[in-house]
Parts: structure tokens; C-alpha cells; sequence
């Protein structure tokens, strides 16, 4: 399953309602505000640690770069373009986007 | 056509934003697609169901009654996130009380709403061919 | 692949049409199927051809516009979300007495079934909100 959310941590729980309903195996796709999670030593990069050991973890590039956090994308997380997106939405048979 | 699982996910509340009652639109005008539909409601998507509703001084439409009437339209498998209300102070005896008629059991009235945890809510999601989110 | 995309938010406010019009296309180039791309809630305002943006912004809706016409797009905006918000063709405008019409060119007004066949038929539902 590929979980997909765009909104910051900082602001919304919707990375922290998904970690707890993601299941080991599971892929979570960071687009839009949601890649504010990717920036190491934040409050938040320990619950991103944590989840990496049972879910592998992808930000939208083009979202990152835009932001300007490219230098401060932690170690384990995977940037991808839209295709790479697009790619991801075909790897998963189930996709839950955390509007 | 053929019949798929489909989940509706609905984590956001009422009034403030129109999310709640336009997805409520999508579930009534898809239940005519005789899917298998299952309603998920977790973190603020809990106070949807909430009893006692009246926005009369808001002047916007009280749609709460209409999920009263889920279970005629075969919409019976609601599922509520323990965690999401226990975070927010409620129970389950602060939601409106939603049923639905067993035909098999002739007509025997029986609750819809189940109250799920996390590791519940991960395997619904995986169960579900489409996951509506809105 | 065969996919349904739905786009719940409008053009500027919020990023999820830009980004479910950039997952429509990179999907497209890779030779994947899009059967619909559904717009709801605000997602129906991508669909006024009376935006004017700056010279210097991207033309959301002449983006999809022009998608749609490369690839023969069916773009489906919801008849109740669209007359809430005050999106018209010629024939809801004049079915609901109205001076005016708005709907660009590519897409189309129809109901929220749309949605839900898009669900069913495709074999993937991705959703861009907010």
C-alpha cells in the first residue's frame, strides 16, 4: 500500500495518523508541504527514523527543491520525480491519500 | 459492472470546511452503484457523527440526520477510531446512534457503527480495493 | 495502468492541481491509460476560462485545457459542486436562468456517478486535496 501525504508535520497529524495505520511493508510518499518531514534533526525526524524501519519513505523532489530544504533531506528517504510518482502509484495496489 | 470494495475515509469535521458533507454527497450517490461501501471516520472526522448538531445560527444546512438514514441506503459498515475520540474527549455514546434492518434476520435493527483501533484501521485500508479520501 | 484522478481543490490557492496536473501528465508520457480526471469541491474552479493570471504565472486551467485536447482527456466537473460554485456551461446556464457561462474548453459538467465509475473502472483512484 502506498500512503500519500502533503501536509506538513509541524502543522497537521496526518503523517502521525499514518504512521500508525501504515503497515510494516507499506511505502509513504512526502509531496507538497508534507517533505517539510524530511529535514533531518527537526522535532520530528525521530518519528521518522522509527517509521523507516518498517516502511520505506519517498518525497516528491520537485516539492523539496521548491522549498528549499534539498541540502537537509536526512539519510533513508528516497527522492523521486513524477514519474517516479507515477511509478509508485503502479508498484501499490491500494493508495490512501491523507488529505 | 463489477463490484468493488470501497472505502470512504473521512478525517475532517464539519461546518468549517465543506469536505464532510460533500463526501457524504459522493456516499449516497454511490450507494446506487451497489458497491460493497465501508465508512471510515478517524481524527476530526469523528465529530461528523456527533449528537446534538444545531446550526441553526450559522445558517448553514444540519446534515447530521442524514447519516441517520446511511442504513437504508445499504451503507452499514461505519467504522469509528477509538484513539480519535478518546483524543478529543468523547465516546461512543456522544455520537448519534446509527442502525440499519438485517433483511436476512427479518428486519432485526442492528448498530452500524464499530468501533475500531489502529491496527484495524491498517487492515481496512488493506482489505479495500479504493480508498476514497476527501 | 488505467487511472481515475480526482483534483478537490481549486488553481493557486492550493498546490493539488499542479501536482495532480503534473502526475496526469508525467502518467500520460509514460503511456498509461487516465479514464477520467474528476474535478470536486473547489476542484471544480479549475475549470473557469475566466481566470486571467499574470503573464509570468502558469495558466492552470489552460494547462489542463491543453492536456486534454493532446490527449482527448475526459475531464468531468460535479454538476453540485460546479452550479455551489458558480461554474456553468451554456446548457446549465440557461437551465438555471443565469447570464453567463464559464466552462473551458476540454472540460465537461456531469454527476458525481462520474466519480464513482471512475472508482470501479480504473485500476487505480489517486486523489489530489487538500
Amino acid at each position: 500500500m502506498l500512503h500519500i501525504i502533503n501536509k506538513s508535520p509541524f502543522e497537521k497529524n496526518s503523517l502521525m495518523s499514518c504512521f500508525a495505520c501504515a503497515k510494516e511493508g507499506s511505502a509513504i510518499l512526502l509531496i507538497e508541504d508534507g517533505v517539510y518531514g524530511v529535514i533531518a534533526n527537526s522535532s520530528i525526524a525521530a518519528d521518522i527514523k522509527a517509521a523507516m524501519a518498517k516502511n520505506s519513505i519517498y518525497a516528491l523532489s520537485a516539492d523539496v527543491n521548491a522549498r528549499g530544504i534539498a541540502d537537509k533531506v536526512m539519510d533513508g528517504i528516497t527522492l523521486i520525480d513524477y514519474n517516479g510518482f507515477v511509478d509508485l502509484t503502479c508498484d501499490h495496489e491500494k493508495l490512501q491519500s491523507w488529505l | 459492472m463489477s463490484i468493488k470494495k470501497l472505502l470512504y475515509v473521512n478525517r475532517k469535521a464539519p461546518y468549517g470546511t465543506v469536505y464532510a458533507l460533500e463526501s457524504l454527497e459522493v456516499v449516497l450517490i454511490g450507494a446506487a452503484f451497489e458497491q460493497d461501501v465501508t465508512l471510515l471516520f478517524m481524527d476530526d472526522g469523528v465529530f461528523q457523527l456527533a449528537k446534538g448538531q444545531n446550526t441553526t445560527a450559522i445558517d448553514n444546512k444540519n446534515f447530521s440526520p442524514t447519516y441517520m438514514a446511511l442504513g437504508d441506503y445499504e451503507v452499514n459498515k461505519i467504522y469509528v477510531d477509538q484513539q480519535s475520540l478518546d483524543e478529543r474527549g468523547l465516546s461512543l455514546d456522544d455520537l448519534q446512534h446509527l442502525v440499519w434492518e438485517d433483511e436476512d434476520e427479518d428486519y432485526a435493527e442492528k448498530d452500524s457503527i464499530i468501533i475500531v483501533d489502529r491496527a484495524q484501521i491498517a487492515d481496512l485500508m488493506e482489505e479495500n480495493d479504493v480508498v476514497l479520501s476527501f | 495502468m488505467k487511472f481515475t484522478i480526482q483534483v478537490s481543490e481549486g488553481p493557486y490557492t492550493h498546490q493539488a492541481s499542479d501536482t495532480a496536473y503534473q502526475f496526469t501528465k508525467a502518467a500520460l508520457e509514460k503511456g498509461h491509460e487516465i479514464f477520467r480526471v474528476f474535478f470536486y469541491h473547489d476542484g471544480v474552479n479549475n475549470a473557469t476560462r475566466l481566470t486571467t493570471p499574470p503573464q509570468d504565472d502558469r495558466n492552470v486551467i489552460k494547462r489542463w485545457s491543453e492536456l486534454a485536447a493532446k490527449y482527448n482527456l475526459d475531464m468531468v466537473v460535479c454538476v453540485a459542486a460546479a452550479q455551489r460554485r458558480g461554474i456553468a456551461d451554456a446548457d446549465e446556464s440557461r437551465r438555471n436562468g443565469k447570464d453567463a457561462d464559464n466552462l473551458a474548453p476540454g472540460f465537461r459538467i456531469s454527476g458525481l456517478g462520474q466519480l464513482i465509475e471512475g472508482a470501479i473502472q480504473s485500476d487505480r483512484l489517486v486523489v489530489f486535496g487538500d
